[in-house]
């Protein structure tokens, strides 16, 4: 076990070495930096002495040396916009859009769950059909779409609950948080709402395969010989075998929810990293670009290493090599 | 043997409504997207024929609304369902285009990386690995900051997220072909390499990449519109559905809904169409997958 997971943080750090090598290159092709920081009316001169300070005079694999020492130094460069640390800027932005992220799986897995569980246990029913049919047009939905839309129902039409922004939010642990008010939960169901729709049908699929796959063992079987009650089995033999599956989706979903969460933010002016990384796009701010992309590079290698973990903690049968 | 798989094909087909339904929007949409310039009466794009007293008409059932403009009109009098008609195309186009790209790149790279296994092939899957821990909407909205907007780059961005799924599939069902006694007759009948991967085991690989492209044109019109919703997909001249939501987007706020409602809905039951007779496919060619 030790050994493993100590594979697997070399791999870690592999990636992440890759990720940084083309977050880099990716960005050396994106325009000029130097006319980002300079005035307009700069005379050539003036830019040759910025292209100096800025390093872009150096070769690209000195520039990438010199960038890589940075990062691992915890020197993540200067918004060229906002003139402050791009790591600075993301950290505060963090917690809306994890809070915001949290909000959604957990509705989705609320939702999914059971839905799933029924599903895959009734595969015949009329209403399991209609769950299947109702998850894969959730598939379907543009997610942008939804949240346009729930914006013109509840805030533009009835005005019951409000588009944009976080509402007020509560210092805890350090961190400031809209779900401990009543008018930050009013701000955050819907871009929750919006962003939970697709990770609900795709936990549903999966929760619903898995446990068609589970009830056909004999083990299940035998669960009914023995009197077990439905509940008890559904619940206890059932889905606490179709898990795997549905651990390894939620981590992957959990990264796309980050990814996503980009656009949800940009409508619903939620105030978190993915609006920030939209932002620094338009504004073309480079360190704030290359920070976004090596946190959730990072955040999204973690999770998949957790996820590994977990496997083998719910699965006797999962040993690591 | 082909005729009786494609006869029960058939009989299960007729059986399944959702299939049909599928396939029916597909009809639909693909005649829209064909003849719809046709059908409709105004081209959106010539500025001759938009007149702007007729901007921001409601839909023609509503109050207001003109029978001229069945879906009402945006803010240059331009007829919404012909711009939907004209956006589909565009959609459809880049869905279609980047499903063909990524389709031939990733078989290819899966063919070889299951054939020759070795070197090559642990460099291309572990390149798929550290891809697919990225979401694909992520990698795409970052290939079209870093290297500009327009339909091609739309195009390199989906192309470069997508070939992983083929080469993964295509792959594994390599990998357990070569082991089947007609590879092994067709190398002691003294086959070339090359022969054996187009003649034998491409034609048997083939069944789940039918699959997978169905279902990857719905993901590409998908995180095409979302690029082109977030400003970085095709450029405001060539308005994809998706951009066609973002410009409603603006006027959404004054209570004008059915500029974005109707595109975005559009787009909904276009990729639901692709995903119930995916779906149906995958149950038929593939009933392991089930």
């Amino acid at each position: 076990m030790l050994g493993y997971t100590i594979k697997r943080l070399l791999q870690m750090t592999l990636v992440l070495f890759v990720v940084s090598v083309i977050v880099f290159l990716m960005m050396s092709f994106t325009g000029d930096p130097v006319f980002m920081v300079i005035p307009i009316d700069s005379t050539e001169a003036e830019i040759e002495q910025a292209r100096r300070l800025l390093g872009l005079d150096r070769s690209l694999f000195s520039q990438y040396w010199i960038f890589l020492t940075n990062l691992l130094q915890g020197d993540f460069g200067r918004s060229y916009v906002f003139r402050q640390p791009a790591m600075d800027l993301i950290l505060e932005r963090l917690p809306a859009t994890i809070e915001m992220v949290l909000v959604a799986i957990t509705l989705a897995t609320l939702v999914a769950v059971p839905l799933g569980v029924y599903a895959g246990a009734n595969p015949n029913r009329p209403a399991s059909r209609g769950i299947m049919a109702g998850s894969l047009l959730g598939i379907s939905l543009p997610g942008f779409w939804v949240g346009m839309m729930l914006i013109f129902f509840f805030s533009v039409r009835h005005q019951f609950l409000p588009s944009s922004g976080r509402g007020e939010t509560i210092q805890f642990l350090g961190l400031r948080l809209s779900i401990l008010t009543a008018d930050g939960w009013s701000h955050i169901i819907l871009p929750a709402v919006t962003l939970a729709l697709a990770t609900l049908a795709i936990i549903l699929r999966i929760t619903r395969a898995g446990m068609m796959e589970v009830m056909r063992q004999d083990y299940i079987r035998f669960a009914r010989a023995k009197g077990a009650s439905r509940r008890h089995i559904l619940f206890g033999h059932g889905l606490k075998n179709a898990l795997i599956p549905v651990v390894t989706i939620f981590g992957l979903q959990l990264g796309d929810l980050i990814a996503f969460a980009t656009i949800t933010e940009t409508i619903f002016a939620w105030p978190g990293t993915g609006k920030l990384l939209i932002d620094s796009i338009y504004r073309g701010d480079r360190p704030v670009i290359v920070v976004y992309l090596m946190l959730t590079a990072f955040i999204f290698v973690a999770i998949n290493f957790i996820v590994d973990i977990v496997y083998t903690l719910i699965d006797p049968r999962i040993t690591v090599k | 043997m082909n005729r009786l798989l494609s006869s029960e094909f058939l009989y299960n087909y007729r059986r399944n409504l959702p299939a049909i339904f599928g396939s029916a929007l597909l009809v639909i949409f693909g005649l829209m997207a064909l003849v719809g310039p046709l059908l409709v009466s105004q081209n959106p794009y010539d500025v001759s024929q938009l007149e702007l007293m007729d901007s921001f008409k409601p839909p023609a059932w509503l109050e207001g609304g003109d029978s001229r403009y069945l879906l009402g009109t945006d803010g240059q009098g331009r007829d919404v369902l012909a711009l939907i008609v004209y956006g589909a195309r565009i959609s459809a186009f880049i869905g279609l285009t980047a499903m063909a790209f990524s389709c031939v790149i990733g078989t290819t790279l899966g063919l070889l990386s299951g054939y020759y296994s070795g070197t090559l092939d642990s460099i291309i899957m572990r390149i798929a690995d550290i891809q697919l821990s990225f979401p694909s909407m992520l990698i795409a909205l970052f290939l079209m900051s870093a290297f500009g907007t327009g339909i091609v780059m739309v195009l390199i961005a989906l192309t470069a997220v997508g070939w992983v799924v083929y080469a993964r599939t295509v792959r594994g069902s390599t990998l357990s072909e070569i082991q089947k006694e007609y590879i092994q007759a067709a190398r002691v009948a003294g086959l070339g390499n090359f022969q054996i991967i187009i003649r034998h085991v491409l034609p048997n690989v083939m069944t789940p990449l039918i699959v997978v492209s169905t279902i990857q044109v719905g993901t590409f019109i998908l995180i095409e519109a979302s690029l082109s919703f977030l400003g970085v997909g095709v450029p405001i001249t060539e308005p994809s559905l998706g951009l066609l939501v973002k410009e409603g987007f603006d006027v959404l706020f004054s209570g004008i809904w059915w500029t974005s409602a109707f595109p975005g809905l559009f787009i909904m039951f276009l990729v639901f169409g692709i995903n119930l007779f995916g779906d149906f496919l995958r149950d038929e060619l593939n009933p392991r997958l089930r």
